[in-house]
């Protein structure tokens, strides 16, 4: 299995059996899933101790994903000035650790939405980083699979079209002092490196998204680093505080050293 | 629609519908926790020496072989075409059997109007006939992508002895495409990328019908699996193809084809206009697949298994214009 090794360096043989064994997940007991999550905690932040928490951060998602490969995933931190970061991991996918989101001084981070794939019934957990250094996990199962290896439908030169475009769209009117909604988009297929063709047995080899800095002139708003579980065509919804000066500046690289570059206009005030 | 609507009602799907079991999300082939009771429906003479079968509104499954799609042949004066194979190495090897009690002549074609599994598995069952099988240009990429996926989706709902095997094109047609079979030619269109990316249609001479795959579907909800503008846009190509009536993939198995095709225009449309209003109002994915289409839920069969799917394909489509 080529994907152990990820952007985010996390390799977790138990995970990795086999992607074509879609349904391996469906009947673990509580028990397992349990066990496997610990695991995965283990293996990103060590001896830390993670405590549960129904306030610091929830996870929303579809019970059952219309389209394992494309599962919007909203995580709310309503606490948003004691968040540093959020981690979030798809506990049953071949590489559990989608993204870790780490806040800059221009983030609201009250919100923030991904769009991910599903390779399994799983736990989805988010893990919220204060800044006094603790963490806090809340989880929610989705039933959905076969979404990392799910074929595209369309040819990979149709799906590299436009590579690296980007969007950005504001919600809404800006008001002095209230975070302003923003949806980023960017074109590319993020190839989870398990989407095969069946005749020549060829994998189109991974290529995805491992960084996405986004800047507010001279200030931060987050950096998120990616993995093969960010859906094709990533959209992330976030928010940031208005005060800034300049433009957002947008920076995303892949692991195949792809690498793009743009800026937008941010709205202002208009009082 | 109203008469189409209450013939759909007889197959008794709409709402004692369970949800698609995920292994299967996105694709036609569908199986259910709770198998809904197939209606057998029989072979039907449609047009002069053309037999069609409807299939059920419902989802595959170990009761119905997937046996789901309208599918069936055509007799020439110099042999058989099958018009669509069947889901299943069960559901063609019926099919089969339900030529060899009505003529001895070859099946010499079998078509494959796409890449799906209820219109495709049934193709292994016509090795025997070393026929050519007739498909879209995009039809072999499809199938190299998806067909082992397919199969072995297939497999877990009805076993490996009744899934039967991926078969290729032997005939792939770029732009069009015609096949003699003496007494009637049939003249195969291979479409822009609508339903799926490799729908093809077909119009035979003997009968004026228009056989249409899944570019149209009656009663049962279309699932979108190519491009929302491109499936618009073939609907219009198809309007000016001069068929009066069609054999659609679903639904009854011969249909005055205006208003057919307006029905299922209506829903696109309807798709469409309200996905890119929800795009342009930042209405995310989740809450975009609750709210659009909501005035066409009761005009089909299966629309809470297909509707959110659908919004969901439709929305990565149109937030990119």
């Amino acid at each position: 299995m080529t994907y152990a090794a990820l952007a985010l360096g996390l390799s977790l043989t138990a995970a990795l059996a086999s992607g074509a064994a879609q349904a391996a997940g469906a009947s673990d007991t509580d028990a397992d899933r349990d066990a496997r999550w610990k695991e995965i905690a283990a293996s990103i932040f060590k001896d830390r101790a993670i405590q549960p928490t129904e306030t610091l951060v929830k996870v929303d998602a579809p019970k059952r994903a219309e389209d394992a490969a494309l599962v919007p995933i909203t995580l709310t931190m309503p606490e948003k000035d004691r968040i540093k970061a959020v981690h979030l991991v798809i506990d049953d996918n071949p590489s559990p650790y989608a993204a870790h989101v780490s806040f800059g001084p221009a983030a609201d981070p009250g919100e923030l939405k991904l769009r991910v794939r599903v390779n399994n019934y799983t736990n989805v957990h988010a893990v919220a980083e204060t800044k006094d250094g603790g963490l806090y996990e809340a989880a929610k199962f989705v039933k959905a699979s076969g979404g990392c290896s799910a074929p595209m439908g369309m040819s990979d030169e149709e799906a590299m079209k436009g590579m690296g475009d980007m969007r950005m769209k504001f919600a809404g009117d800006v008001q002095p002092g209230k975070p302003v909604e923003a949806t980023l988009m960017i074109r590319h297929p993020n190839f989870s490196g398990m989407q095969m063709n069946q005749v020549t047995r060829d994998y189109t080899p991974a290529r995805y998204i491992n960084k996405v800095t986004v800047d507010y002139g001279p200030k931060n708003v987050f950096v998120m680093d990616g993995d093969i579980s960010i859906a094709s065509n990533p959209v992330i919804n976030f928010a940031f505080l208005p005060e800034g000066k300049g433009p957002i500046k947008v920076t995303a690289t892949d692991n195949q050293g792809g690498r793009w570059e743009h800026s937008f206009t941010a709205p202002t005030a208009s009082n | 629609m109203r008469a189409l609507d209450a013939a759909s009602r007889k197959d008794g799907a709409r709402r004692s519908m369970t949800r698609r079991q995920a292994v299967f999300a996105g694709f036609c082939l569908c199986c259910l926790p709770r198998a809904l009771r197939a209606e057998a429906f029989a072979m039907e003479e449609v047009g002069p020496g053309i037999f069609q079968r409807r299939g059920p509104n419902a989802e595959a499954s170990p009761a119905n072989n997937d046996a789901i799609a309208n599918i069936g042949f055509i007799v020439g004066r110099d042999g058989v075409l099958v018009t669509e194979s069947g889901g299943s190495l069960a559901d063609g090897q019926w099919l089969r059997a339900e030529i060899r009690k009505r003529t001895d002549k070859p099946i010499r074609h079998v078509v494959m109007s796409h890449v799906h599994p209820d219109h495709c598995f049934g193709a292994a069952a016509f090795g025997e006939d070393k026929p050519n099988y007739i498909g879209h240009h995009g039809l072999r990429e499809a199938l190299e992508a998806r067909g082992a996926y397919y199969r072995q989706r297939l497999e877990d709902v009805l076993g490996p002895e009744k899934a039967g095997i991926v078969v290729y094109p032997t005939q792939s047609v770029k732009d069009g495409a015609e096949i003699d079979l003496g007494d009637r030619i049939l003249r195969f269109t291979a479409h822009a990328t609508a339903h799926t990316s490799c729908d093809l249609s077909m119009i035979d001479s003997g009968s004026g019908l228009l056989f249409t795959g899944d570019l149209l579907s009656v009663g049962r909800i279309p699932s979108l699996d190519g491009s929302l503008n491109g499936w618009l846009k073939e609907i219009e190509r198809l309007k000016g193809m001069g068929a009066r009536q069609a054999v659609p993939g679903h639904g009854p198995v011969r249909v005055e084809l205006a208003p057919a095709l307006a029905g299922i225009g209506r829903y696109l449309g309807t798709l469409r206009d309200e996905t890119r209003k929800a795009i342009a109002a930042d209405v995310s994915i989740e809450k975009a697949v609750q709210s659009v289409a909501q005035s066409e839920r009761g005009q089909w069969d299966l629309f809470d298994d297909y509707n959110p799917r659908n919004v969901t394909v439709a929305y990565k489509e149109l937030e990119w214009e």
